[in-house]
């Protein structure tokens, strides 16, 4: 067990020295929430969105929870150019644990994500949102598993495919439904009965009412408890298999 | 040469085997390969294109599970033990395997480390293997700074970070010059004169098979056709020591030896 701790923290300080090295890779992936905060966020302040906190309660756990939704989708194109440049096989030849060859990189996106949610919600704390801290801290721990859940499903698939032309389409196709039916933006309680049941059908939609019930306070309720669960169910199996195909030898 | 005097294999394989799943049907890439490297030999696969020697080098290193067949590498079981076998080899690919965005240094301890070595002992390994292959210079550059050749002692030194009783080169030359390839020769040579490192390589080149390898292993449509000295396969097999390998690899294969994949860059 040891040496899984020390491999991953080797696989992960490679990783987030890689990073570290890439200013453009840290700031551009908070862009495109930070423009919804900024043109999409004033348009809602005076709808009824939830009868409990105010519009940028219910907006800012979307916009958390699609930073890490859309950048973990993508994380695989990393490991695609790793894959051209002989780097991933070299590492699977060496006696390192294959969960740690995946945890390494997820944990980096983990690292890497959690920082922008919290970039993205002291621009928010500007444009007027309020919500307690404990809320706000809940709220980065689901980042934090939302993107080791779907970094690994990432890494999975783009073990499998060959070209990134084979890996965008797969992931686009996937997180935009994933996106609009998790009710990212505005909450599925808007929704007429088709979509809402529809909806409860999309894991990630639990753990965006975990994150608004938490930006407003509540932390005991089975929303929170359906979120808990949920997410850990569905990184539990991504890891997993995620693991799987590092251990799998690859054709 | 008698049975008692060989050397003990390092390396033995039975009927392995390896079969892919395609929507064309399966397709037999390796078809009971049965095999035994010698230690400290330098043996080398040759075959056309497709024949099944990057899938067998594949397999030994624990990248591809066989489909069939056993085989034991460094006294590890490779189906029971790959974690085993792992420690004890080395394998450089084709592709090499560096980052070209991160500095050589770093690379080379980060190796080290995943080879479970100490961090002192990892930066000090470091230096060691940067000396040995003419690249101190460049260890505070990035991996893309380096020549084709320099790129090619790079990815050696990265296979031979824990010092692997068997290091797997597959087709190490590919895109060098001339002079870059006669370099890596000596090296290789020296490799196994020195510690006496088991070297298995794969090769397109004829020269390179009949200058480096003590043993040939021909492979064709995925079973080996051949395995002998360069010297008694000519003899055999086109009549006489003086006889080509061209001429040997047509009488075997009936076909003619692979064109070499001239000016593929190493470098990225």
């Amino acid at each position: 067990m040891s040496a899984v701790l020390t491999d991953t923290s080797l696989v992960l300080g490679r990783y987030l020295r890689q990073t570290m090295r890439s200013k453009f890779q840290i700031y551009f992936g908070v862009l495109m929430p930070l423009l919804y905060l900024l043109f999409f966020g004033p348009l809602l302040t005076d709808l009824p969105l939830s009868p409990k906190g105010d519009s940028w309660q219910v907006l800012v756990p979307g916009l958390l929870l699609q930073l890490g939704l859309f950048g973990a989708s993508f994380a695989g194109f990393a490991l695609i150019l790793d894959k051209g440049t002989g780097v991933v096989e070299r590492m699977r030849v060496t006696p390192v644990s294959r969960l740690a060859l995946l945890l390494g990189r997820v944990l980096r996106d983990a690292v890497l994500f959690v920082f922008q949610a919290i970039l993205l919600v002291l621009a928010a704390l500007l444009m007027g949102l309020r919500a307690p801290l404990a809320g706000v801290l809940i709220g980065f721990a689901f980042v934090a598993v939302l993107t080791v859940a779907l970094a690994s499903l990432s890494y999975l698939l783009a073990m499998k495919v060959s070209t990134p032309q084979g890996f965008g389409p797969v992931v686009n196709a996937v997180s935009m439904p994933a996106i609009l039916l998790s009710g990212l933006m505005l909450p599925m309680a808007l929704a007429p009965t088709w979509l809402d049941v529809l909806s409860h059908f999309m894991p990630f939609r639990y753990l965006v009412d975990a994150v608004r019930s938490a930006y407003v306070g509540e932390y005991a309720n089975t929303t929170m408890l359906y979120g808990v669960l949920v997410a850990v169910a569905f990184t539990g199996l991504a890891v997993y298999a995620g693991t799987r195909e590092f251990r799998r030898a690859g054709a | 040469m008698t049975a008692n005097e060989a050397p003990p294999a390092i390396v033995s394989t039975t009927g392995l085997s390896r079969t892919f799943t395609t929507k064309a049907g399966p397709v037999e890439a390796v078809r009971g390969i049965d095999l035994t490297v010698r230690r400290g030999e330098i043996l080398g696969f040759l075959g056309p294109n497709g024949a099944g020697k990057t899938t067998t080098l594949r397999m030994l290193t624990t990248l591809l599970a066989p489909t069939g067949g056993t085989a034991t590498v460094a006294g590890c079981d490779l189906l029971a033990d790959p974690t085993g076998v792992r420690q004890k080899i080395g394998y450089v690919a084709q592709s090499g395997g560096v980052d070209p965005h991160i500095p050589v240094r770093e690379e080379l301890v980060t190796q080290g480390r995943l080879y479970r070595l100490t961090k002192p002992q990892a930066v000090a390994r470091a230096e060691e293997l940067a000396h040995d292959l003419e690249l101190t210079p460049f260890l505070d550059r990035n991996c893309s700074a380096l020549s084709g050749g320099q790129r090619r002692r790079l990815d050696l030194a990265m296979g031979l970070t824990h010092r692997p009783e068997v290091l797997f080169l597959d087709e190490p030359t590919t895109g060098l010059d001339p002079a870059g390839r006669s370099d890596l020769w000596t090296l290789i040579r020296r490799l196994r004169e020195t510690y006496g490192t088991t070297v298995v390589l794969t090769t397109h080149y004829l020269d390179e098979a009949d200058a480096l390898s003590d043993r040939l292993v021909v492979i064709d449509r995925g079973r080996v056709v051949a395995d002998d000295t360069p010297h008694a396969l000519k003899v055999r097999h086109a009549g006489s020591p003086d006889a080509s390998l061209q001429d040997t690899f047509l009488a075997i294969t009936g076909r003619a030896a692979p064109a070499p994949k001239d000016n593929t860059p190493v470098a990225v």
